[in-house]
């Protein structure tokens, strides 16, 4: 168990152009399992590779359990890795698989059988051992790999997009399956992923980086509710954040949060809006509109009304809809970071 | 994918006219090397009769055929011994891009691209006993006393050295390109996760990468063996066999006795000797291909 | 992208893997290309430099020459025979060409389980030695009353110069996505029509690696025209110039090296640029 810390870790592919990866600054806790969020081209992956030593950075350093290991390679690091492919050795058994990591650092053959079965074991793939990757599922072949990368009993995991390859119905099994591992195992998890839900359901804390610059780094609600800047806000939460122009200021408000006025109590912001479009999507309806009139006319709104709510809603309708005061989030107009709240003169 | 009415017969129309040249132009005289083999078939003869195994038995009678034998297994396995482990290391040494690594393809392409008989006598000029340049090197580092240099092609050790030598130049940049495609087939992950796993470069090439390859390091070596087995034309340009037939391999023992010697059958049962190792091959090839289909 | 020394991770206080990387190019490009080099001051070498052997073969001890150039070109059969090579090789591909695209395509689209089976029998087929056929084959050449003729190796030649084309181009046509041909059929073609109006041009690149590979088989072939052709006037270059280029004992070989020097040259240049290509028909059907 380890801590992982980054100081102004680069690395630049191109000379001149903003590189992959920019002055990143983390510091993990122990036992964290942290997720590393962003669209591709983020830098996330090379990040993760450069704390593993498959990539060499341009300038910082990196630090595991208070060790400098920036120009140590992989293996005298004490991390494992699980890529988004697994990269099971395919002409090995799956008992081959696991105790390859023990065989290269030479742990005494007769230690190794004991081991291996302990990580089998804590995976649940026993029966599986004599068979070859090729014969396994997506997810006895995750196992395998999880077996693998626990059977040296690292410091850190390392873990490269692993549910991606895995079709979605087994993604969210696959996902509670990682979740408990973590909490049997205990060990610090660094998590690279593009899907804001799995970052949201499986993080103790998300990083949250775009274009090589960390943007945010916060527990799942920290970063849904107090996003720092407008990419944070727009990331995370599926339809995005409403962004309303207001002149001097963005103003955002999520879409759970827009509702007809009747059903909002204490203060809130009034908005007129043309409903354009319904989508009854069973638990909820999925409003598109446009707000109306006043100085900020015409922008688009998206609003989530549960279907609890069975208030009449139609297509071409122009409703009073509002939104409470403590949702309201101000963005400055270059930047997008978050600023203090102001008075707002629409309509 | 709709097969429709026309296409039923469309296919062995367009399939048939190849099928019948290979047939008709291998088929014909690949039957008629067995016959040849079994018969009594000279240049100048007419007809055809019989004689069973008599041709087999005389050509195994005579001693020249018997080392002509043992040569070809020889060389062939000397040849690709060499060519297996030299193209590894050049294949391992090309995997990644590097500044004019486009001009030493280029270079090391030449042995098998230029015509066989053309860098045998390339070789030939280069082993001369009198000019040979590999001597007028060795003299003047001091190797080998003047008047006392290595006959290449005159000596019979030598002489198969050279063979062997030469047989391996010519195949070492096909192999080259096999195993260098086959290294580019693994996914990169894995040698990264061997890194990860603690592996040096070592454990990883010899425990991870050479396993991996072995479907298509198994297809260099299958072709190489025939490419060498079954080729007259490095001995022939060299040594024309000599000296005293140390270094003759099957198939040129077949073309001196069948075309230059007239004696047909001769020649064709002396090249049925080549039969039990292309059916081995290609048994082995077969099998090769498909193990890797399940992978 | 990253250096993929991945394999190594980041080292430090090691070797760099590039110096020994130059060392193992450099032995391996001067072990496999020195004889070229050879050949080419061979050529220019005068004879009484050639032929001393107290001279530095490394130097031209005398100033270059163009004799064996001369001497090449003018009183030999030479440029006879890289004629006949050129003629002939067309030929051969032209006729390569007619016979394997169809049986390439037929296999790859037309025929189920079967078709399988005889794409690997065609391979099997390459298999197959000269040096196993010549004997017989001399006489079925004999028969047709080819002897002595370049007809000969015109009609012989396709048969390895066949199997190896149609299991190129089969693996290239299988590359294309059948759904072309359907969307073409649904358009009005009959299928041989989408054949020939679709498939044919989209597969341009791959026929042309089958015409370089297919000449560079006809260029590099020995015993056939051995065995089959006996006057030095209908010789191709790969036996001419090995076998005629000599008088009585003697060697000619400045004009020797000359000759294997301007045989090679032009066919690696042409190999190499389409090699890329050869890599992947080859082991797309080797390793299916």
């Amino acid at each position: 168990m380890a801590i992982v810390e980054t100081k102004d870790l680069t690395k630049v592919f191109k000379q001149g152009q903003l590189g992959a990866v920019n002055d990143v600054n983390l510091l993990t806790r122990e036992g964290e399992f942290m997720v590393f969020l962003g669209p591709s081209g983020s830098g996330k992956t090379t990040l993760l590779r450069m704390i593993a030593g498959l990539e060499e950075p341009t300038r910082g350093d990196v630090l595991i359990g208070g060790r400098v290991v920036t120009r140590l390679p992989p293996r005298e690091r004490r991390i494992a890795m699980v890529f988004q492919s697994y990269a099971l050795y395919p002409h090995l058994s799956v008992y081959k698989n696991i105790a390859f990591p023990l065989r290269a650092q030479k742990v005494p053959k007769a230690e190794r059988g004991p081991k291996v079965e302990w990580a089998a074991g804590l995976l649940g793939i026993g029966e599986l051992l004599d068979r070859k990757p090729r014969e396994l599922s997506g997810g006895e072949r995750q196992r395998v790999a999880l077996a693998r990368a626990i059977v040296r009993e690292p410091s850190v995991f390392l873990l490269d997009e692993p549910l991606s390859n895995l079709d979605a119905k087994l993604r969210a099994s696959a996902r509670e399956e990682l979740t408990q591992f973590h909490k049997r195992i205990g060990t610090t998890t660094i998590y690279v992923t593009h899907d804001q839900v799995e970052a949201m359901a499986m993080g103790d804390r998300i990083v949250v980086l775009n274009k090589g610059l960390v943007r945010q780094v916060g527990t799942p609600r920290e970063v849904y509710d107090e996003p720092a800047d407008t990419f944070v806000a727009t990331f995370l939460g599926s339809p995005p954040m409403n962004l309303i122009d207001h002149g001097d200021v963005l103003v955002g408000f999520r879409p759970e949060h827009l509702l007809p006025t009747a059903l909002i109590e204490g203060p809130a912001v009034a908005i007129t809006a043309r409903v354009t479009g319904v989508e009854y999507l069973g638990n909820e309806r999925v409003l598109y509109a446009r707000i109306q009139d006043g100085r900020f006319g015409d922008q688009r709104l998206i609003g989530r009304l549960p279907s609890v709510y069975r208030v009449e809603v139609d297509e071409g309708e122009v409703v009073a809809l509002g939104v409470p005061e403590r949702n309201l989030r101000f963005f400055t107009k270059d930047g997008g970071r978050r600023t203090e709240p102001r008075g707002l003169a629409w309509q | 994918m709709a097969v429709t009415r026309q296409d039923r017969w469309l296919g062995p129309a367009m399939f048939a006219p190849a099928l019948l040249y290979i047939a008709g132009l291998v088929g014909v005289p690949l039957v008629l090397a067995f016959l040849y083999s079994v018969g009594d078939v000279t240049v100048g003869s007419v007809g055809y009769h019989f004689v069973g195994l008599a041709n087999f038995r005389s050509v195994l009678q005579n001693p020249a055929f018997r080392g002509a034998l043992w040569h070809s297994f020889v060389f062939t396995i000397a040849a690709q011994l060499i060519v297996i482990v030299g193209a590894n290391v050049l294949a391992l040494a090309l995997r990644n891009p590097f500044r004019g690594r486009g001009l030493v393809r280029f270079l090391t392409l030449l042995p098998w691209v230029a015509p066989i008989s053309l860098g045998a006598i390339g070789w030939k000029w280069i082993l001369d006993s009198i000019y040979s340049v590999v001597n007028w090197a060795l003299v003047s580092l001091h190797l080998v006393k003047p008047f006392d240099t290595p006959m290449w092609l005159g000596e019979p050790s030598l002489a198969m050295i050279s063979v062997i030598l030469v047989h391996a130049w010519r195949m070492l940049p096909f192999s080259t390109v096999i195993l260098l495609a086959g290294l580019t087939a693994i996914p990169r992950d894995i040698p990264e996760a061997a890194a990860v796993d603690g592996a040096g470069f070592w454990r990883t090439h010899f425990e991870i990468t050479l396993p991996m390859m072995r479907p298509i390091i198994s297809v260099a070596l299958l072709f190489g063996i025939v490419f060498t087995f079954t080729d007259m034309t490095v001995v022939y340009i060299l040594t024309r066999g000599g000296p005293y037939d140390s270094t003759h391999v099957v198939p040129s023992y077949a073309f001196f006795a069948g075309i230059l010697g007239g004696s047909l059958a001769e020649g064709a049962a002396a090249s049925i000797f080549l039969v039990p190792i292309l059916v081995l091959v290609a048994w082995a090839m077969l099998r090769v291909a498909h193990r890797s289909e399940v992978v | 992208m990253s250096d993929s020394a991945g394999a190594r991770g980041v080292r430090r206080g090691r070797l760099p893997p590039g110096v020994l990387r130059w060392a193992v190019v450099l032995v391996f490009s001067v072990l496999l290309a020195f004889p070229f080099l050879w050949m080419g001051i061979t050529s220019f070498k005068q004879t009484t430099d050639l032929y001393n052997i107290k001279n530095n073969p490394f130097l031209f001890n005398l100033p270059p020459t163009l004799e064996h150039l001369k001497l090449l070109f003018n009183e030999t059969l030479f440029l006879r025979w890289l004629l006949n090579t050129a003629g002939a090789g067309a030929l051969v591909v032209l006729i390569t060409l007619v016979l394997a695209v169809p049986a390439a395509y037929a296999l790859a689209r037309l025929t189920g389980r079967w078709g399988q089976r005889l794409g690997i029998g065609i391979f099997l087929t390459y298999l197959i030695p000269p040096t196993l056929l010549f004997i017989p084959m001399s006489r079925v050449v004999a028969l047709l009353g080819l002897q002595d003729s370049l007809w000969s190796i015109i009609v012989v030649y396709p048969t390895f110069t066949l199997p190896f084309s149609i299991w190129l181009l089969m693996a290239f046509f299988k590359s294309i996505p059948r759904e072309l041909e359907d969307a073409a059929m649904v358009d009005g073609l009959t299928r041989f029509g989408a054949f020939l109006r679709l498939v044919v041009p989209i597969s341009l690149s791959g026929i042309l690696t089958v015409v370089i590979f297919s000449f560079t088989l006809v260029t590099q072939e020995f015993v056939y025209a051995l065995t089959f052709i006996s006057s030095a006037k209908n010789q191709t270059v790969s036996v001419g110039v090995p076998i005629y280029l000599v008088r009585g004992d003697v060697y000619y070989w400045g004009s020797l090296m000359a000759a294997c020097l301007i045989s090679s040259l032009p066919v690696a240049v042409l190999y190499n640029v389409f090699l890329d290509r050869f890599i992947a028909g080859f082991t797309v059907g080797a390793v299916k």
